[in-house]
């Protein structure tokens, strides 16, 4: 805050290079004719607001959340249910998404914060299972086979995302707002008593912060930004499936957060982007990419401190 | 003598039948220091966990303020004035040493349901940790990770937090432990300081602090107060000298 | 209520008890006193089934591929704890939980690799493939009779070894106290490459044990793998006692709920309502079992003492 904008701008120059990037790419994908790398583009994207959520409690919470892909489930069945009965307004969708990610977050976080450590992991895991053995078990909506939407979120004529350009700028836009919220959450008030009770809770509790309620707020948070991330996928795909909140689906999240350096505000988005990455090149050349992805996890869980980003940051001397 | 600022009365509490506080009854009033002292192994930081609300005892009452606490969680007692140190140094050795304090600042200037202006902004909370550390004499590096600092400067920013929360009570305990002969004198000279408008109960080891501050002594063995009293009422105790075996006393009496 | 369903439903439940409880198990045991939360343990129960299913294919005998098995994924276990888990025990869970899921995608590939995409299955010997009366009228196959007389024998002879032998008293010692268990002079090592190699072995039992049933497949251990967390978090994390009764206890309320909870909501809500509720709740009924526990008992029902 106190640096002024030219060195803000030299220390976080590959942010500011990465956003003109990824406006600048449907130009370059349209010149060239490349409509697949627009899709993995906002794949990467949706991913990177759902790993930046869940760095929010994981990263700089210390919640390590082994369930939060329940909630890109929970924000794309807020689009998919609604499109079911043939509703297509774009802002109901958005509040049930946002609503029903925030509710969830809320009731299961009453509990699953009163435990700790391991229980609190197996916990997140469990009810994020939950949900997705009842949307299994709900043949209204498809069961296991899930829904097919036929239509994009509808915001009458303000915005029309069915035009797959715009949905980009639009999941772009979301992108940078989760950033910025990130941004300032952990840098306020609030951020403080997050981040101080991931480094120590009993003296947080001893110098008078009511911990519980503070660290609900960010679960609950955290849940919401997710939720909108599951409702931009429902719209980009046009089709959910329980599939999207297995649990294995909440364990690639985690390894983004962690490859891409969690408790920092770019790493996440840096995580996805390997991932993405890795699935677009190596699943070209071997249907068994997953072996070397398997591989890293394993290596960066030994030696990868900070994961990427915090190799990066070595390399450049920044602490 | 005024109306006592911390009141405990009957307060027992047993782990698997062996009890590490039973019936103890002691007061804290305003301007005094009452130190706690036993053998190792008789429940004094027990005691504090009991009086931080970290423990529930199984049976007897705390009073704090007038107001019955003994039902209250940690951070409740905390908001109300009643501040502890931790035996084993309990920082946020992430943060910065002026970031430590002003954490605990914070944790007495209204919520902090603020989510979106920086805290590094916030000048007023800065000045107030600045001045706090200034207060146990860590002023000077104010920025220094606090992870990276030494033993006897953890001892004194633990210090610098609980005085951060302007506490009515301190529980102190052993802000001494491990100090050098330097340290341990500055030690007690804040101490000295802080008295003058609060209450002090403190658990000590090193008997020359003990006997160089406390007003009042209650000396705990096996879980029970078998002595209360001032220095030299204590010193001449029969049952201490027993319980005790010369340790310690002798030395500094 | 079909009292001869009932009947039936309560063994499946036994059924599905005794093969969490193998799998919860060892994932107690090695969280106890490892303090390792290994997400790929139930890959070991996918191996276990796979390695049955092939030994069975090429020897045309059961029996024997079991025998074969049962080491077979004891050397499985101990190798991954010594080439990756054991390099894990000093970091926290979060890089634990990383490790773990990549060994997942490991072993999954790898049986991918192996075995090919599509699931294997194979036939019981005769023997085995026929029923018994458990009661008056009541049939029930053999097969998963002998399943449950396992798991319960299993779970008797883990319960002697844990509470009656030397190797069992250092377990519970270090579930409680580690230091106290390396201050006695035990190489700790060992004992956790033992422990993590025993729990492969149970693990892979169970996978091998249900394969017949439905089939070696890759991912097999994934679901189940959660179901065995539930388990042990109900049971209290590092309690053998507890994952055994945990284990029941979530066997039985899942096979009943899903078999007769329609029938139940049939008393107080309408036909229909009950029919399309009913699914969705016997679905959730474990994890209300599990949020209702620790919203009393955050600790689960038998946490160890001294932790």
């Amino acid at each position: 805050m106190s640096s002024s904008t030219p060195q803000y701008l030299a220390r976080h120059w590959p942010a500011f290079a990465g956003v003109l990037v990824l406006l600048a790419a449907p130009l370059a994908i349209t010149y060239w004719d490349q409509p697949f790398y627009l899709d993995v583009l906002m794949r990467l994207m949706i991913l990177a607001i759902a790993a930046s959520s869940l760095n929010l409690i994981l990263g700089y919470g210390g919640m390590i959340s082994l369930g939060h892909s329940v909630y890109i489930g929970i924000g794309a069945y807020a689009v998919g249910i609604p499109a079911y009965y043939d509703q297509y307004s774009g802002v109901l969708q958005l509040l049930l998404a946002l609503g029903g990610a925030g509710i969830f977050a809320l009731v299961t976080g009453l509990i699953c914060l009163r435990t700790r450590g391991a229980y609190f992991i197996m916990i997140t895991l469990a009810f994020a299972q939950m949900m997705y053995f009842t949307f299994v078990s709900i043949e209204e909506y498809g069961g296991d086979d899930g829904l097919v939407i036929y239509a994009r979120s509808d915001f009458g004529g303000l915005f029309d995302v069915e035009n797959s350009i715009r949905l980009y700028y639009l999941v772009a836009a979301c992108l940078l707002l989760t950033l910025l919220l990130v941004h300032r959450i952990v840098n306020s008030h609030f951020g403080m008593v997050i981040r101080g009770a991931k480094s120590n809770e009993p003296r947080m509790r001893a110098v008078g912060f009511p911990t519980f309620r503070y660290r609900l707020a960010c679960y609950v948070i955290s849940g919401m930004l997710c939720g909108l991330a599951g409702w931009l996928m429902g719209n980009f795909t046009g089709f959910i499936s329980p599939e999207m909140m297995d649990w294995t689906r909440s364990g690639e999240l985690i390894a983004m957060v962690i490859l891409g350096g969690s408790g920092t505000l770019l790493g996440p988005t840096i995580g996805a982007a390997v991932f993405i990455g890795m699935e677009t090149v190596l699943a070209e050349v071997t249907v068994y990419w997953h072996l070397y992805l398997g591989l890293l996890l394993i290596l960066v869980a030994k030696f990868g401190r900070g994961g990427l980003g915090g190799l990066w940051q070595r390399i450049r001397g920044v602490r | 003598m005024n109306a006592p600022l911390l009141e405990v009365s009957a307060l027992s509490r047993s782990f698997g039948g062996i009890a590490a506080a039973s019936e103890l009854s002691l007061q804290v009033v305003h301007g005094e220091v009452h130190a706690i002292i036993g053998p190792n192994g008789a429940g004094k930081t027990t005691l504090v966990s009991l009086l931080a609300g970290e423990l529930r005892p199984d049976s007897g009452s705390i009073r704090f303020c007038g107001e019955t606490i003994t039902a209250m969680p940690v951070h409740a007692r905390a908001q109300r004035g009643l501040a502890r140190t931790f035996q084993i140094t309990s920082i946020f050795p992430e943060f910065s040493a002026v970031g430590n304090v002003a954490m605990a600042v914070q944790a007495h200037a209204n919520h902090s349901f603020r989510f979106w202006r920086p805290v590094a902004a916030d000048m007023a909370l800065r000045q107030r940790a600045l001045e706090v550390l200034q207060q146990v004499g860590l002023a000077d590096a104010p920025d220094r990770n606090a992870g990276e600092m030494s033993h006897g400067e953890h001892r004194l920013l633990e210090m610098a937090m609980a005085l951060a929360t302007r506490p009515a009570l301190l529980l102190l305990d052993e802000p001494a432990a491990g100090l050098g002969p330097e340290e341990t004198t500055a030690m007690v000279a804040i101490l000295r300081k802080l008295r003058q408008d609060k209450g002090i109960l403190l658990v000590e080891h090193d008997m020359d602090v003990v006997f160089a501050i406390a007003d009042r002594i209650t000396v705990m063995v096996s879980g029970r107060a078998i002595a209360t009293g001032s220095p030299q009422a204590i010193r001449e105790d029969d049952n201490v000298r027993k319980a005790y075996l010369g340790e310690g006393l002798h030395e500094s009496a | 209520m079909d009292s001869t369903l009932l009947v039936i439903q309560i063994l499946n439940g036994l059924q599905l008890g005794v093969l969490l409880f193998l799998l919860a198990a060892g994932l107690t045991l090695v969280f106890g006193i490892m303090d390792f939360i290994n997400l790929a343990h139930g890959s070991f129960y996918m191996v276990g089934a796979f390695f049955c299913a092939t030994l069975t294919l090429w020897l045309d005998s059961f029996l024997l591929a079991l025998l074969l098995t049962l080491p077979l994924t004891f050397v499985v276990g101990m190798v991954v704890e010594l080439l990756v888990v054991r390099h894990l025990y000093q970091e926290d869970h979060l890089q634990q939980i990383l490790a773990t899921f990549g060994l997942i995608l490991v072993a999954d590939t790898l049986v991918h690799i192996i075995w090919g995409p599509e699931g294997l299955t194979f036939a019981l010997p005769e023997i085995l493939n026929g029923q018994v009366t458990v009661l008056p009228g009541i049939l029930f196959p053999v097969y998963r009779i002998l399943i449950i007389s396992v798991g319960l024998l299993i779970a008797v002879g883990l319960y002697i070894v844990v509470t009656q032998t030397r190797v069992g008293m250092l377990i519970r010692a270090g579930a409680s106290n580690r230091r106290m268990v390396e201050a006695l002079g035990v190489d700790i090592r060992y004992l956790f490459t033992l422990v993590f190699g025993a729990g492969a072995v149970m693990a892979g039992l169970a996978g091998l044990m249900i394969a017949p049933i439905t089939e070696a497949s890759i991912g097999m251990g994934n679901e189940i793998l959660i179901v065995a967390f539930v388990v042990i978090v109900i049971g209290g994390v590092g309690s053998i006692k507890g994952a055994f009764l945990g284990a029941l206890l979530v066997g039985l309320i899942d096979t009943l709920g899903r078999s007769f909870l329609d029938d139940m909501l049939k008393l107080v809500l309408s036909n229909q309502a009950a029919e399309t509720s009913a699914p969705a709740i016997s679905a959730m009924l474990i994890y209300i079992l599990m949020a209702a526990i620790l919203y009393f008992r955050p600790q689960g029902l038998f946490p160890p003492k001294g932790r």
